[in-house]
């Protein structure tokens, strides 16, 4: 088996980057440029650095994934994207990173709203003269390997702009397709919320059966006195790998919501990290299930830079068999964020004594007028709950199903979109013993 | 109905019942009264098959079969009904999600099909107004954030649905109102029928004000020490319990 390290993947992409610089701006062939140097300095994140410490980047040596290719993309079935892709949304579809404009639904879309590709906008002047000042500014490519590896060589993605003072009527999905095996799909999203506008965005990633890695940056803009809910719905392949980070810069008195499922891929790394100015909000929602072999990894971090900002965390881990879940929630409030109000909670429900749960809430609180907490459990089904069931006619092994499942549940149930709802109510149920669960009564 | 005999129960070595006897009739009503600490819900939970016990010696027989023997959904599905002391708290499971659950598993156990989905909100919405209940709290989860009281009629609720054959209630009025405690005594008299009994654990001669026993019974140390009729429970309620165990210690 061949053995990759950064190197191998440099040389791997060099052609790649040739092809990227040449047709980029100076501006952005500078950009990628420095994070090239970063991503040859550093290569990807080491076991060694506490933020990875227990996730297993071993595969990533073993295969060296290859730049994604558009031309060998695999057609896209319609019916079976309509499992994710949702009908009631403006939707726009990357195929292993590429835009797609066949399976992309955006007519209709208001005047001044624009969701497009990202090569597109930024080929075209008005839209890259607003991308030179948000591209890599929620983000920096020295964040770590893959966001330096993502800067150098994403080939395409997403660009959202919303204008102010707007409410959109449907949610904006973006759908990332993986249809490619042993290829790295790299991709870069920059949503721009503007002043006081609502939006609702959905980030799905999908893919066939391969074996792929995806890296996916997304830098999320939320003007002052904005509301962006952001879910992430990844499903991706059993085999794959996916490295997601999402970067979030708050305005003052912005509100904003990610809702992330952790459901597919083999390992699954999700990074989610925002910066509240005075006054904002933002609420970190995430459920992940591991099954099997599964290994997935969550981390968060939520930055008050500013006086009477609030921050809501809840992550919830379902893990069975040999799955190992991870929860790294950092909370850090400035030396002038006084009357910050933060609660950080994670917790764990063990389904076999092989399944592990790591949990790390860390909070570094440098303002000394604040509320803030954290609380965090690992544990079994609760037996007492079981009997109560048992008592109430429901067998042992259908009162475990359900109080399985009701625990994964408080996190679907926040969903508000109906049609997204029940998309990731489906994955949930599939993936767990369902004997017992009456979908339809719930 | 129900025949305990010289009834043993441990939980890990320390023995807790130590020889019971009790014998109940179809449409009989049993109070079982006694100190804290004695035992009675310990001899609930034996009988709706919890487990951390152990039999160490005697019998418990249900209709003609070896209850002990039975898991405790089966149990239930033959109709045997615990009311708890300490009702247990659900979350994401709705009160109406769990009832519908146990009735049709009590149907397809005696081979009957699922209930009709208006039949059953019928039948439901019918017993909520018995016990006097808001129809909210069927949608909320099971014993979730309900206060002391509303967890005991949530009991009664789910054991008017079930119509059990044999009804456990353990200090069902514990901590009930005059008003919760006569609603909660309606519900249990409406199912009072001649192939129905009730086993009623109470620490309150009050209870039986309003559900009169046919028998009552002290348990004290893990023994039935007394057993009588409703005028026994005055006596206790004069005398408090020390005469009788100061009478078992003497014995
Ligand atoms: N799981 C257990 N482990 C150890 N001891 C137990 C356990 N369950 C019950 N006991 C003990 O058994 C005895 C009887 O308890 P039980 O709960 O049956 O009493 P009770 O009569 O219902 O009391 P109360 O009136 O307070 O409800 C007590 O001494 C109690 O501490
Ligand atoms: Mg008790």
């Amino acid at each position: 088996m061949a053995v990759a390290n950064s190197s191998q993947y440099l040389e791997a992409y060099a052609d790649r980057f040739a092809d990227l610089s040449e047709k980029s701006d100076s501006w952005l062939k500078q950009q990628r440029t420095e994070a090239l140097a970063q991503f040859s300095a550093t290569g990807f994140p080491k076991a060694r650095d506490e933020e990875w410490r227990y996730t297993q980047l071993s595969a990533l040596d073993k295969t060296l994934f290859l730049p994604a290719q558009q031309s060998a993309s695999i057609a896209v079935d319609v019916e079976w994207l309509k499992n994710y892709q949702l009908a009631d949304a403006w939707s726009i579809v990357l195929v292993d990173g590429f835009f797609s404009a066949e399976l992309s639904v955006l007519d209709g879309l208001p005047a001044g709203f624009v969701v497009s590709s990202l090569t597109q906008a930024l080929a075209e002047p008005a839209s890259a003269a607003l991308l030179t000042d948000k591209l890599n500014q929620a983000v920096n490519f020295d964040e770590n390997g893959f966001v330096a590896f993502n800067s150098a060589y994403f080939a395409d993605g997403v660009w959202v702009y919303i204008p102010a003072k707007q409410v959109l009527a449907k949610p904006i999905q973006i759908v990332h397709v993986a249809t490619q095996s042993a290829v790295a799909i790299n991709t870069r999203t920059v949503i721009v919320v503007s002043e006081q506008s609502e939006v609702q965005l959905i980030e799905t990633f999908v893919g066939l059966e391969g074996a792929y890695v995806s890296v996916a940056v997304a830098e999320v803009f939320v003007g002052q006195n904005a509301d962006v809910t952001l879910y992430k719905v990844q499903v991706e392949s059993e085999k794959a790998l996916h490295f997601g980070g999402t970067y979030v810069k708050q305005a003052r008195d912005a509100r904003f919501r990610h809702d992330n499922f952790a459901l597919g891929g083999l390992l699954a790394r999700s990074d989610v990290h925002t910066d509240l100015d005075q006054a904002s909000e933002c609420e970190l929602n995430g459920l992940y299930l591991g099954v099997k072999r599964q290994h997935i990894d969550n981390h968060t971090c939520i930055n008050h830079l500013k006086p009477h900002g609030i921050s809501r965390e809840l992550y919830k881990g379902v893990l069975d068999d040999k799955a190992r879940g991870v929860f790294q929630g950092r909370v850090v409030v400035a030396e002038d964020a006084q009357k910050t109000d933060s609660q950080m909670n994670n917790r764990n429900l063990l389904l076999s004594n092989d399944a592990e749960a790591d949990t790390k809430p860390q909070l570094e609180i440098y303002a000394d007028d604040v509320k803030c907490g954290h609380g965090v459990t690992v544990g079994q089904l609760d037996e007492k709950s079981i009997f109560y069931l048992q008592s109430r006619c429901v067998d042992e092994e259908t009162a475990r199903n359900m109080l399985t499942f009701a625990f994964a549940n408080e996190m679907v149930d926040k969903v508000k979109i109906k049609s997204l709802h029940d998309v990731i109510l489906g994955q949930v149920l599939m993936r767990f013993p369902q004997e017992g669960i009456y979908k339809e009564w719930l | 109905m129900l025949s305990i005999k010289n009834l043993h129960v441990s939980v890990g070595d320390k023995p807790i019942l130590k020889g019971i006897n009790l014998e109940i009739k179809p449409g009989e009503i049993h109070a079982i009264m006694g100190p804290n600490g004695s035992g009675k819900s310990t001899l609930s939970h034996i009988l709706s098959g919890k487990s951390g016990y152990t039999v160490t010696d005697g019998s418990a027989t249900y209709q003609g079969k070896d209850l002990l023997d039975m898991a405790p959904e089966i149990r239930a599905r033959e109709g045997v009904f615990l009311a708890f002391q300490y009702p247990v708290e659900i979350p994401g499971v709705s009160n109406v999600y769990l009832l519908k659950a146990a009735l049709n598993s009590i149907r397809k156990h005696h081979g009957q099909s699922e209930v009709d989905a208006m039949d059953f909100l019928t039948l439901v919405k019918g017993k909520v107004r018995l016990l006097d209940m808001d129809e909210k709290f069927l949608y909320r989860a099971v014993n979730e954030g309900f206060s002391g009281g509303e967890k005991k009629r949530n009991e009664i609720l789910q054991m008017a649905i079930l119509e059990p054959k044999l009804c456990i209630l353990d200090e069902t009025d514990s901590g009930l109102d005059i008003d919760a405690l006569k609603i909660v005594s309606e519900g249990v008299n409406s199912l009072r029928s001649p192939d129905r009994s009730f086993v009623m654990v109470t620490h309150y001669q009050r209870l039986l004000d309003y559900i009169k026993p046919d028998f009552v019974h002290v348990l004290a140390h893990g023994q039935i020490v007394k057993s009588g009729g409703p005028e026994l429970a005055l006596e206790l309620e004069e005398k408090g319990y020390s005469w009788l165990e100061d009478a078992e210690a003497s014995a």
